[in-house]
């Protein structure tokens, strides 16, 4: 690394054209796959400037999807922690029950303009899965899903999903067998099938264009909140606040607000059964920059440059990296990044469903645990935006087991 | 300069008018006495360069053999120090072959490219190949190889056009490695006729001796291979013999050598025999 990354004047203005948002992104892939990375690069930047693509995807966001996703003002919430107004980004309530969808339609999109034949994706949680599963049936492309076989036995509802929409689960044996070794998986898969094959990743990572790409079509979450909380409050947040783990939620929420510097930006970070135990999922509070994927970024790693294992009773945040854009807003300072627990985001699991009738993804339950710090912190007056990115349908299993209940 | 190794090994080679055997191992694999023991073995068994894999947690771009190595490599306590502390070993004994480090770009970042130049150099390592770092950034560690004296070598793939053929022999010294398969290692099998014309695009390119890999596991392909490149490099299938042979209770090192003997045995004879490909 080199000296300390300055602070920009248009903070919308990365990656640039290597993919780096400072010192981190870039593109470290084996060179069978870097011509197919260029051909994705340029398909993806004409995409981006045609009318035909952005009607295409803005019709199918609306019609299929179920956008725009309600800004929904929690009243409960909003007294329970007695600070800032609290308001949720109802992602959950998107087809397939999270933001996952946003960027699935608009890569598969792209997939059929470069006329690939053949959609790989990894999954965690599996809700990327799910969603990927779910495009590739409305398109009628075969699908493989690689999926770490530990999250294939924590995640069974989703496993199933995506067979009933038709795609093909290969659990993942390698490694920890969680989310890192299921994308090692579908990189080999794309190195042996680069001809014919789309990897459609799910999270703001990899190699450029990916933490890009995947950012843009997650930004819908971040133009829409700003709009309608314009229309409801008259002025913008003063902070909104989201779960990070590659982190596609959180920088879809981020990004439209990054030259607004009065809102502040805050991502949290699965702290797993605590920092001081290292058993962790928290890249940034717990990692250093490193090479892994495809991109430089924020890694969880021993002192020789290998890659650890990361824990989180969240399958969606349990990934030793975190996006090359949050690292660098972290270096740069521009966000912050706040850790929860298990213990922490479980309570919170349980806080929401009790005070506003929601259940929310694990993951989502991560922002929930620090929500109340940032309201507080902001004060009665505020106005905080939590991206509430998925529905917790899928893990009451899971909340179940660690609250000592058989269902 | 230990460039010069790289160069002087090909030159002899050329005036036998053969192609060069490269062996493949994973440092510390299945363990440092055991590595090392099988890295003395592999000059006198037949390998006229030999590449030493780094470990690493995450290896992108290997088939299930050179994973498992990386693994018991890593179980065993191996480092991108320990790796060095092994070459420098090795060396005491062999001034003249060449030795290639290869892996992925994490251990190296974490070091600091201009420290393992200087560490790797004075281990006396000749090259290095990092399969997850391309032409497009392959700067900053090529110039810290170059103030060392080490050469960086940059694959070539069935998916390089000549544009990036050329791009890629500008910052690669040495020679040149061509990945015969588009895939992971130790996999699909490379077809010796499918690989000349490319062989022949990856030498009009840059000028260097050409080694073919990736795909390559029994003595009759490595023969026909050697009839159309100029060297043939076999990894996957020498850590299998250390996998069969833990799994059997065998005497590892002589299985692996064993192994490299009839491997080399057959790139030796690959020009004398017909020269048909």
């Amino acid at each position: 690394m080199n000296a300390p990354t300055a602070k920009p004047n248009d903070y919308a203005a990365y990656p640039d054209a290597n993919g780096r948002f400072g010192d981190y992104g870039g593109r470290y892939v084996p060179e069978t796959l870097m011509p197919l990375v260029h051909e994705l690069d340029a398909a993806y930047s004409a995409a981006k400037a045609d009318p035909a693509f952005q009607a295409e995807l803005s019709g199918l966001l609306t019609h299929y999807v179920g956008r725009p996703s309600p800004l929904y003002l929690a009243e409960r919430l909003t007294a329970h922690f007695g600070g800032a107004k609290i308001y949720l980004k109802r992602e959950e309530l998107n087809h397939t029950g999270s933001h996952k969808i946003n960027n699935c339609i608009g890569q598969i999109l792209l997939a059929r303009r470069m006329g690939k034949t053949r959609i790989i994706a990894e999954t965690g949680a599996g809700q990327h899965g799910v969603a990927s599963a779910t495009v590739c049936a409305k398109y009628g492309l075969p699908c493989v899903v690689y999926m770490g076989a530990v999250d294939v036995e924590r995640q069974k509802p989703n496993v199933f999903r995506m067979n009933l929409l038709g795609a093909r689960v290969e659990a993942v044996t390698s490694g920890s067998a969680t989310l890192k070794d299921a994308m090692n998986e579908a990189l080999r898969d794309w190195v042996t099938n680069v001809h014919d094959t789309y990897y459609l990743i799910g999270t703001a990572a990899g190699m450029h264009p990916y933490p890009a790409m995947v950012r843009d079509f997650q930004s819908v979450i971040g133009r829409e909140t700003k709009a309608q909380v314009l229309e409801a409050e008259g002025r913008l947040p003063d902070a909104v606040v989201a779960c990070v783990g590659g982190g596609s939620n959180a920088i879809g929420m981020f990004h439209p607000f990054l030259n607004d510097e009065s809102v502040k930006l805050i991502g949290v970070e699965a702290a797993g059964e605590g920092m001081e135990t290292g058993r962790h999922a928290a890249a940034i509070n717990g990692g250093r920059p490193g090479v892994l994927h495809g991109n430089m970024t924020y890694l969880l790693q021993d002192p020789e440059g290998q890659i650890t294992e990361a824990h989180s009773i969240s399958a969606g945040l349990d990934y030793p990296g975190i996006g090359p854009e949050h690292s660098w807003l972290h270096d740069v300072g521009r966000a912050t990044y706040l850790t929860a627990t298990d213990l922490e985001s479980l309570e919170a699991f349980k806080l929401l469903a009790e005070l506003e009738g929601i259940l929310p993804a694990i993951e989502s339950a991560h922002a929930i645990a620090r929500l109340g710090d940032v309201a507080r912190d902001v004060g009665k007056d505020g106005i905080v935006v939590l991206n509430l990115s998925g529905r917790g349908d899928k893990d009451v299993a899971t909340v179940a087991a660690h609250l000592g209940m058989a269902i | 300069m230990t460039k010069a190794r790289i160069d002087a090994r090909f030159a002899a080679l050329k005036a036998e008018n053969r192609a060069a055997f490269v062996a493949y191992v994973m440092a510390g694999d299945p363990d440092y006495d055991r590595g090392l023991e099988i890295l003395k073995g592999l000059p006198a068994a037949g390998a006229d360069l030999i590449e030493v894999g780094f470990p690493f947690s995450d290896p992108m771009a290997e088939g299930p053999p050179i994973q498992r190595a990386a693994q018991r490599a890593l179980a065993s306590g191996m480092t991108l120090n320990k790796t060095l502390a092994m070459i420098a070993e090795f060396r005491k004994g062999d001034q003249t072959t060449p030795i290639i480090l290869m892996g992925y770009a994490n251990p190296l970042v974490n070091r600091g490219f201009a420290a393992f130049a200087q560490d790797a150099a004075a281990a006396g390592a000749d090259g290095l190949i990092v399969v997850d770092i391309p032409p497009e950034e392959a700067d900053p560690l090529a110039d810290a190889l170059d103030a060392e004296g080490l050469s960086l070598l940059l694959l070539s793939t069935p998916t390089s056009d000549d544009a990036r053929l050329k791009v890629i022999a500008r910052r690669t010294s040495g020679f040149a490695y061509y990945v015969s398969v588009a895939g992971v290692t130790g996999v699909k099998e490379a077809d010796a006729a499918t690989v000349a014309p490319h062989v022949a695009r990856v030498r009009a390119a840059g000028g260097l001796p050409v080694c073919v890999g990736f795909g390559i596991k029994t003595p009759e392909r490595a023969e026909a291979v050697a009839r159309v490149a100029d060297g043939v490099v076999v990894g996957s299938a020498l850590v299998e013999e250390i996998a069969a042979s833990l799994a059997m209770n065998e005497t590892v090192t002589t299985r692996v050598l064993s192994k490299v003997e009839s491997l080399a045995k057959a790139v030796r004879l690959a020009r004398v025999a017909s020269p048909t490909v």
